[in-house]
């Protein structure tokens, strides 16, 4: 190896160092030339049929006020693209524009309208570009959106305490309870883990999907979704892995993390669904969800059983599985764009995998007979009573 | 990684002179070509902080925004409503009044609403096209080219031989071809004329349709003829009126068969944005025609007034009296009398009463003044 790299350097010696340089000077030279040609001989003259410019427009924020409405549109144009005029409910509307003037591909604008919405009625947004394309956003139910100062902050961190916080401290609740259990009792605590997270996987990663199908073409949704899952994955696992393979309180750490992030996702779906007035929240839908996540505390014990945890170790693990509940609620009722909630999504579902990933190995480190502890009938009654639990209360919150 | 680079460099060192003769080639190209890009002329937006002048408020916030160019169009709406194309008058042998027309078909793109703009197809180059005005029993001659980039027709609503219907197969023809159409001027009213190319729907919507005037002869209906001669165009009586064309049409600017903008003569909120100057003492007479496709019905409302109603213009007797609304469906078409002397001077509102179509952009105000300033 050194004898390679010594021979490498003497080869390089002999020229000037100028001439690797010239080497990435050339192709960045051959792309200019390219661009330069494209753009002075206009070779695609031959393909333009009269047609007009694609246009595309994104409807990513909606908030709603005193003031009327404002939407936050992004432009996904082949060219910058011109609003000429807006309807509201199939009627012309006095808008402003803001910045003015047209809106190149990738840029954002807001549009105000000072319209007279009706409280929990449908409004529909029509913008018509200078083209004549029209591109239609509903608005399904007008309530007000929260501002960052109301007084509904105070009320979304209490909900999510309800639907975040509360039921991962009453599955850790169960950790003395659950400190004496036997070998078969271990083997299905560890697998019903196993689970409940393969749901939040599942579920986290169709959430994301979903919302990524709103976003503007341009940020590539599903790929974005599956590169950002993937990088959260690796590098939780290299993280992870740094000082071996977690166990114990790391493990249970980690755990926690993921189904912050998984919980995150969930008070933006509940936020969005505020603004948007697709919820009124029920109390049923809040205790659905409160006992849809109390697998979710046991989750996080089951690495530590055989360990003693401080309290306060406790109390750091509620607060980092459930408290992303609370700023996701937070997040998601400002009505932010969804391709950030996507990504938000993605690096959830990439930590959830990499939790499985390490519960799935330390069943494997634990039990001599290896991957055959995996199939044990305590392990399959673990990891049919996690997904079923799940998925049957899920039926309570889904709308 | 630096093994690799290395043997790059081993292996294409030869092609360095030549990369460097592209790179310097490529900078001079760039710099010719850095033409700027066309300009997308924005038609900005509101100075929100702007007092709201009497007429525009009367509409609040539900207006379009901006300014329509008028002169990129090529037409003025204001002009519009009294551009009477009265043609070219000789006199035939027999005594009798040819006039003769000549309307060319072009395509061409227009601002409907302000920043909206529209490929059409036009006669003259204008949306509607020419208001052709006759006198009945004038022998008319309408030279027609068709310059645009398929076929096209003038099909009136008149009373002519089938070999000037305008359909196919009579009077239909392609790009760069020329028919002329004679018939004689009858009945008298107000009548239209518009393209019967196919498909139909297509070709009157984009923009191929005009009025077409008859008005009567005095000499013809002895039992009425101070109404008939106030209604032909050049007399005394006839200079006592205040006359408006007004076409009421919608254009579908992404072709899925509903309409984004209806006005009367093609731009949106146009009578609303400058309202038509109106004497109080002088009384108006509007030639109303409805070519809006896809919806079946239009309407004429008038604020704070009533008027008599001749459908189709071919009486001399209003066939409705005292009404504040008629409506029409579609190539249906009236005159409306009615005056403001006992009104007091202000702004009137006119529009359709499909709500729908008024927030569109179909909307206007008569301004009633005392006398002209």
């Amino acid at each position: 190896m050194t004898d390679v790299s010594r021979t490498s350097r003497d080869t390089q010696a002999g020229w000037p160092r100028w001439l690797s340089l010239l080497w990435i000077v050339l192709p960045l030279a051959v792309l200019g030339l390219a661009v330069a040609w494209m753009v002075s001989s206009d070779p695609l003259a031959s393909f333009r049929n009269g047609a007009p410019p694609v246009e595309n427009l994104t409807f990513e924020r909606t908030i709603i006020g005193n003031d009327g409405i404002r939407i936050l549109v992004r432009a996904g144009g082949s060219e910058p693209m011109t609003i000429a005029q807006v309807q509201v409910d199939d009627a012309y509307w006095q808008f402003t524009q803001d910045p003015p003037g047209p809106i190149a591909r990738g840029a954002t604008a807001w549009i105000s309208l000072p319209y007279p919405w009706v409280l929990g009625e449908a409004h529909a947004v029509n913008v018509v570009t200078s083209t004549g394309t029209t591109f239609g956003h509903d608005i399904a139910v007008a309530v007000p959106t929260p501002t960052r100062n109301s007084p509904s902050f105070a009320a979304q961190a209490v909900l999510g305490g309800f639907v975040g916080i509360l039921p991962v401290a009453i599955g850790l609740m169960f950790y003395p309870a659950l400190r004496g259990v036997g070998r078969n009792g271990m083997d299905f605590l560890l697998s019903m883990t196993v689970g409940l997270l393969a749901f939040l996987f599942v579920d986290t990663l169709e959430d994301a999907f979903e919302l990524a199908g709103e976003a503007a073409a341009l940020f590539q949704g599903p790929t974005m979704i599956v590169l950002a899952a993937t990088a959260s994955f690796l590098l939780l696992m290299a993280a992870g892995r740094r000082g071996g393979t977690p166990t114990g309180l790391a493990l249970a750490t980690f755990i926690a993390l993921g189904i912050g992030l998984h919980n995150l996702g969930e008070g933006l779906a509940i936020g969005a669904a505020f603004v948007s007035g697709a919820a009124g929240l029920g109390t049923f839908l809040v205790l659905g969800f409160t006992l849809h996540n109390i697998t979710e505390g046991i989750g996080i014990a089951a690495p530590i059983l055989k360990e003693r945890p401080p309290l306060r170790t406790f109390a750091m693990l509620t607060l980092l599985a459930g408290g992303p509940a609370v700023v996701g609620l937070w997040i998601g009722s400002l009505a932010y764009a969804p391709q950030w909630s996507a990504l938000a999504l993605a690096i959830g579902a990439g930590a959830i995998l990499q939790v499985i990933v390490e519960m799935v190995s330390l069943q494997l480190r634990q039990r001599a007979d290896g991957s055959r502890a995996l199939l044990a009938p305590a392990a399959m009654a673990g990891l049919a009573a996690g997904i079923g639990f799940m998925y049957l209360t899920a039926m309570l919150v889904k709308i | 990684m630096r093994e690799t680079k290395s043997l790059l460099e081993q292996k294409l060192d030869r092609r360095l002179l030549l990369a460097g003769g592209l790179a310097a080639g490529g900078t001079a190209v760039m710099a010719t070509a850095a033409r700027g890009q066309t300009g997308h002329a924005g038609h900005g937006t509101p100075a929100a902080a702007d007092p709201q002048p009497a007429h525009l408020s009367a509409h609040g916030a539900m207006i379009t925004v901006g300014e329509v160019e008028d002169s990129r169009n090529g037409f003025d709406p204001v002009k519009l409503l009294g551009d009477w194309e009265t043609g070219t008058v000789s006199t035939l042998p027999g005594g009798r009044t040819l006039r003769s027309f000549e309307v060319t078909a072009e395509d061409k793109e227009i601002e409907i609403a302000p920043g909206i703009l529209f490929p059409a197809w036009t006669y003259n180059g204008r949306v509607p096209g020419p208001s052709l005005r006759a006198t009945e029993g004038d022998r008319l001659k309408i030279v027609f080219r068709n310059n645009g980039s398929h076929p096209h027709s003038m099909h009136f609503h008149g009373i002519h031989a089938a070999r000037m219907d305008g359909v196919p197969g009579a009077g239909l023809i392609g790009p760069g071809e020329e028919f002329v159409y004679e018939f004689d001027a009858r009945p008298f009213g107000c009548h239209l004329y518009h393209c019967h190319a196919l498909p139909l729907k297509r070709h009157i919507q984009k923009g191929m349709y005009g009025a077409f005037i008859i008005d009567p002869d005095p000499a013809r209906h002895p039992e009425h003829e101070a109404v008939a001669r106030s209604r032909l165009l050049g007399t005394p009586e006839n200079a006592g009126w205040q006359e408006f064309v007004m076409v009421m049409n919608a254009f579908d600017t992404n072709f899925d068969n509903e309409n984004e903008v209806y006005a009367v003569n093609t731009v949106a909120h146009a009578y609303a944005k400058k309202p038509i100057r109106v004497l109080k003492d002088k009384p108006v007479r509007i030639y109303l025609v409805n070519v809006v496709e896809f919806d079946p019905i239009n309407s004429f409302h008038l604020h704070a007034n009533f008027f008599d109603y001749y459908n189709q213009g071919t009486t001399l007797t209003p066939t409705l009296r005292t009404v504040d609304l008629i409506t029409q469906c579609q190539a249906e078409r009236g005159i409306l009398e009615f005056h403001f002397k006992e009104h007091e001077p202000g702004l009137y509102m006119f529009h359709p009463h499909q709500s729908e179509f008024t927030e569109l952009g179909w909307s206007g105000m008569f301004d009633v003044v005392e006398a002209v300033s």
